[in-house]
């Protein structure tokens, strides 16, 4: 029997607030362990929930650009289990209901586009972070994270594949980076991802037995243990075995999944409406307005690249994989209308400097002005394009502009008729066996020509007025 | 010594005057806990020396011309429910016998901006479950009237310290009548505020969509008093409501002619005391005479209030404990295997008889499965009985019912029968459920000499004309004038 896999992915994100979603501490990563915590995130006796209303913002926000349809009231419920890193004993989510429902994210998947439905997605508080010290059986509790805002984001089991399901994160990462409301980063823990994978018989509509997969921590990771985990499941129905219903964790040294104690999963949470917090009402004004300023998102401008600059598919993906480059990239073309040409800048020489996807792009020194300044000098002849790039590089480490470069390193393109002509000729004088060859019919000795001029004018000569002479000169005979 | 069977307003006229300085009159007030507390213990932690310390900020200051208002240099009691910056907030527990408080309650905040002396910390039943004192870590409080008696509760300490003058208020909480219940058991005003008006911030939650603070005092004008610092909206505390705090004791005079009182049927039922029942129709009828206007009125849902009341109360509590684990903070205990068995440990020695079985209770009602059948039915049955008040306050403006169906009784005489516990407290729960306003006075005394309380509920936020009925009552009788034995 053939079999296909059904994944339904559950994607936490961090919210960028600067506070936490309950209290007024500071939510920066990396501080000294316990040094942001408060009464209210500690959960010392007493102590009430007060809503961060950014947080609920962003959290709009994110429904918003996933398509969600923004519920009118939703509510926290507590979420009640008992371990070191949730001081209060429970967790404020959302449960029965959330903020928003019934979304939807596009993807590519071996060429074709693909709809995944997003289930729902709500706002809930983060845990803090145990740290285990094994060798001296000691575990450690830093209380930072607690109460940092998060959105989960559910997604409907409609992911078949490994692939399917990395080019669904890829694509949710990039929106949420787009409106600002994460800053996706894995390693940090600003995203994570638990996956739900189960096998059917090919065609069915039935669900299978499904394992969860907690806490997969990069795409490459999501895309190991999936496929791991399909594996497995698949040598375990085809030899007539049966799935188990569990949570199961991925070493990603080893690459494979494995079973978390069942002890620790036995969970009845015991949710129920949260008498601390109110409803939280959407007003509908609001969320219009959150909806008018969200930005074009990532998938409609790589289309309007495309048909309005003419660019091929492959540079308006790469520019507007960040909205900072895609940015960059439109501010240059305020100055200097050729598209190609400063997509083709952008990808080589200015993500080369910024090594990377464009991170930093936005306080780069060569602005979009700098930069088109620098081309407009290659169109009107005054530098080539060779020479172009060792400006910019010399812009770079000195911040001058294009025309102060040109001018201190004299690097000005030599296009008077003359001085090139008697270059041209002191060097076929110099030369006389290759002249010979090329009238011979050696054509490609062109470029050995062209060379040693550039060598003699430090490749300033103006190398289309290089080219036609040489090639008059040599065929006078 | 005269000194501390005072009213707040007595005191602080006389503070205000200079004829009384704030020290004096905490010395007299520390002097007399020191002789009288053995007796009742309703104190779980006296502050006599930041008490004379801030007494004597009090003095300076007013000394200097700066009188801040009428609470200024005032002793006072505050339920060991509200947490006070360095200082060990247990809330009647064991689990928090250590724990001192990072941060002050916005209502212990409030009576110290408002110069009021904090004296100490009042003994209750511990996380404030119960209606006699007797389930605290820190033993049971007595009934200043009658040393055998309880005091009622779970705010026990607060209205035995100031039936016996052991400061002039308290500030108590009232989940389920655990303001108004000890109030009568010991003869004094006490007010539950309407459910959003005193901030909950720092008050160590029980039942968190229940429970409110509010004050224990000696006449119905102090309760204004203090109303008028504790009451207002709080940016932290979501369920406090942004609605006017008026000066609570403006209209205390006004009379009270042509007031609607709605007498409730289903609140004069069998087993009620007959001397309870004969007082508060007396007192209904000098209310009548005093120009208002009874009739009487249903509200058919009441039966049920205590049965939701344990199973909302409960789910909430068992979710609000669950912090009280050992990890961070309070008590725990060591010798444990492992995580699982440090959890186990420490809640099970932490914890009283009463609390386990309310957290029981009500982890079983939230309980997959089980949801439905008690949390969410329990829930309907609440907004009905709100519905109820609601329907009954289209035609009335205040309601009159008997507080306790019985005066103070034994200590040890219901420790073994939870239920009848429980039905101490019938005629309070239903104003908790509903959110609404309610307050005891006193409205005579059995044949023993032990006090009745008359209760009176209002619509919500309107706490005003509680206030007025009460006081207009009040200064028609002299039961005020009693003094316990002590």
């Amino acid at each position: 029997m053939e079999y296909e896999a059904v994944i339904g992915l559950e994607v936490h994100a961090q919210l960028l607030t600067e506070s936490k979603i309950f209290c007024s501490c500071s939510t920066k990563f990396g501080a000294n362990p316990n040094s942001q915590v408060c009464p209210i995130c500690l959960g010392m006796p007493g102590v009430l929930p007060v809503l961060n209303e950014r947080a609920l913002e962003y959290a709009i926000r994110a429904a918003l650009a996933t398509q969600c349809e923004i519920l009118a009231k939703s509510r926290f419920a507590r979420k009640n289990y008992f371990y070191p890193d949730l001081p209060k004993g429970y967790q404020i989510s959302q449960y029965e209901e959330p903020l928003s429902t019934n979304g939807s994210l596009e993807v590519e998947s071996n060429g074709l586009k693909k709809k995944i439905r997003i289930r729902r997605i709500h706002l809930e508080e983060d845990a803090g972070k145990l740290i285990h010290e094994h060798s001296q059986n000691l575990s450690h509790l830093d209380l930072n994270r607690t109460g940092v805002p998060l959105i989960e984001i559910v997604s409907e089991p409609d992911i078949a594949s490994s692939e399917e399901a990395v080019s669904y994160l890829k694509k949710l990462r990039s929106i949420l980076i787009y409106i600002g409301v994460c800053d996706g980063n894995m390693e940090e823990g600003s995203l994570r991802c638990d996956a739900n994978v189960s096998l059917r018989p090919k065609g069915s509509q039935e669900l299978g037995t499904k394992t969860e997969i907690k806490n997969v921590n990069s795409f490459k990771f999501v895309q190991k243990a999936l496929e791991y985990e399909i594996r497995r499941q698949l040598s375990l129905l085809e030899s007539g075995g049966k799935i188990v219903q569990e949570t199961r964790l991925f070493d990603s040294t080893k690459g494979i999944t494995f079973p978390m104690r069942s002890k620790e999963e036995a969970h009845d949470y015991r949710y129920f409406p949260d008498p601390d917090l109110l409803p939280v009402v959407a007003d509908s004004k609001w969320v219009e307005d959150i909806r008018s300023s969200l930005p074009e998102l990532p998938g409609a401008r790589h289309k309007r690249f495309i048909e309005e600059y003419k660019i091929p598919a492959y540079d308006s993906e790469v520019l507007t994989a960040s909205k900072e480059v895609a940015d960059y990239f439109e501010d240059c073309l305020k100055y200097y209308d050729k598209p190609k040409t400063v997509s083709n800048w952008i990808m080589t020489e200015v993500l080369r400097e910024l090594k990377g996807e464009g991170e930093g792009i936005k306080t780069f020194q060569i602005t979009p002005e700098k930069l088109s300044e620098l081309l407009k000098l290659i169109d009107d002849g005054t530098i080539n394009g060779k020479i172009a790039k060792d400006v910019f590089n010399e812009m770079v480490s000195t911040n001058k502009r294009a025309g102060e470069v040109v001018a201190e390193k004299g690097v000005m393109q030599i296009s008077d008729l003359s001085e090139i002509e008697e270059v041209i000729s002191r060097i076929i004088e110099r030369n006389p066996d290759e002249v010979s060859r090329y009238r011979a019919g050696q054509e490609k000795l062109i470029g050995f020509f062209v060379g040693e001029v550039m060598k003699a004018t430090r490749g300033k000569a103006n190398p289309k007025l290089v080219n036609e002479i040489l090639k008059n000169k040599l065929s006078e005979s | 010594m005269e000194l501390p069977f005072l009213t707040i307003r007595e005191v602080s006229e006389s503070i205000k005057k200079k004829e009384i300085s704030p020290v004096e009159i905490t010395q007299a007030i520390l002097e007399r806990i020191g002789e009288v507390d053995g007796k009742l213990n309703s104190y779980i932690t006296v502050l006599a020396d930041q008490a004379i310390q801030f007494a004597k900020e009090a003095e300076k200051l007013i000394s200097s011309g700066t009188y801040i208002g009428p609470l200024h240099g005032v002793p006072i009691g505050l339920k060991d429910i509200f947490c006070m910056k360095g200082v060990r907030t247990t809330c009647g527990s064991k689990i928090l016998e250590n724990f001192i408080s990072p941060y002050d309650a916005t209502v212990t905040r409030k009576l110290k901006d408002a110069g009021a002396v904090i004296v100490g910390k009042n003994n209750m039943d511990e996380f404030a479950m119960g209606s006699s004192t007797e389930n605290s870590y820190f033993g049971p409080t007595r009934n200043p009237w009658d040393l055998e008696r309880v005091p009622g509760g779970s705010s026990g300490g607060s209205a035995a310290a100031v039936s016996a003058s052991l400061c002039f208020g308290s500030i108590g909480t009232d989940t389920g009548g655990s303001i108004r219940q000890p109030a009568t058991l010991c003869g004094l005003v006490g007010l539950k505020p309407t459910y959003g008006r005193v901030s909950r911030f720092g008050m160590i939650a029980f039942a968190s969509s229940l429970d409110q603070g509010g004050p224990l005092t000696k006449t119905v004008e102090d309760t204004a008093l203090m109303l008028n610092i504790i009451a207002g909206n709080d940016s932290r505390d979501s369920t406090s409501v942004n609605s006017p705090v008026p000066d609570y004791t403006s209209c205390l005079n006004d009379g009270i002619k042509g007031v609607k009182v709605g007498v409730p049927r289903e609140y004069f039922i069998k087993g009620i005391d007959t001397e309870v029942e004969e007082a508060v129709k007396r007192a209904i009828a000098l209310v009548e005479d005093l120009g208002g206007v009874v009739e009487e009125i249903s509200l058919p849902h009441t039966k049920h209030a205590v049965s939701a009341y344990y199973l909302l109360a409960p789910s909430e509590a068992s979710s609000n404990l669950a912090r009280y684990d050992g990890v961070k903070y309070g008590f725990r205990v060591y010798d444990a295997e492992n995580l699982r068995d440090m959890y186990f440990k420490t809640r099970a020695e932490g914890f009283g008889r009463e609390v386990k079985r309310r957290i029981m209770i009500g982890t079983y009602a939230l309980s997959s499965g089980y949801y439905d059948a008690y949390y969410l039915k329990a829930q309907r049955v609440r907004t009905l009985i709100k519905k109820d008040f609601e329907d009954a306050f289209k035609k009335v403006d205040v309601i009159m019912t008997p507080t306790s169906p019985e005066p103070a009784f034994k200590i040890g005489e219901k420790t073994d029968d939870p239920l009848k516990m429980y039905l101490s407290d019938i005629f309070t729960i239903p104003c908790n459920l509903a959110g609404l306003p309610g307050i005891s006075i006193p409205c005579g005394f059995t044949s023993t000499g032990l006090p009745i309380g008359l209760q009176i509920l209002g619509k919500p936020f309107d706490e005003e004309t509680l206030l007025r009925v009460a006081h207009n009552y009040e200064i028609h009788t002299n039961w005020k004038e009693k003094r316990p034995p002590i």
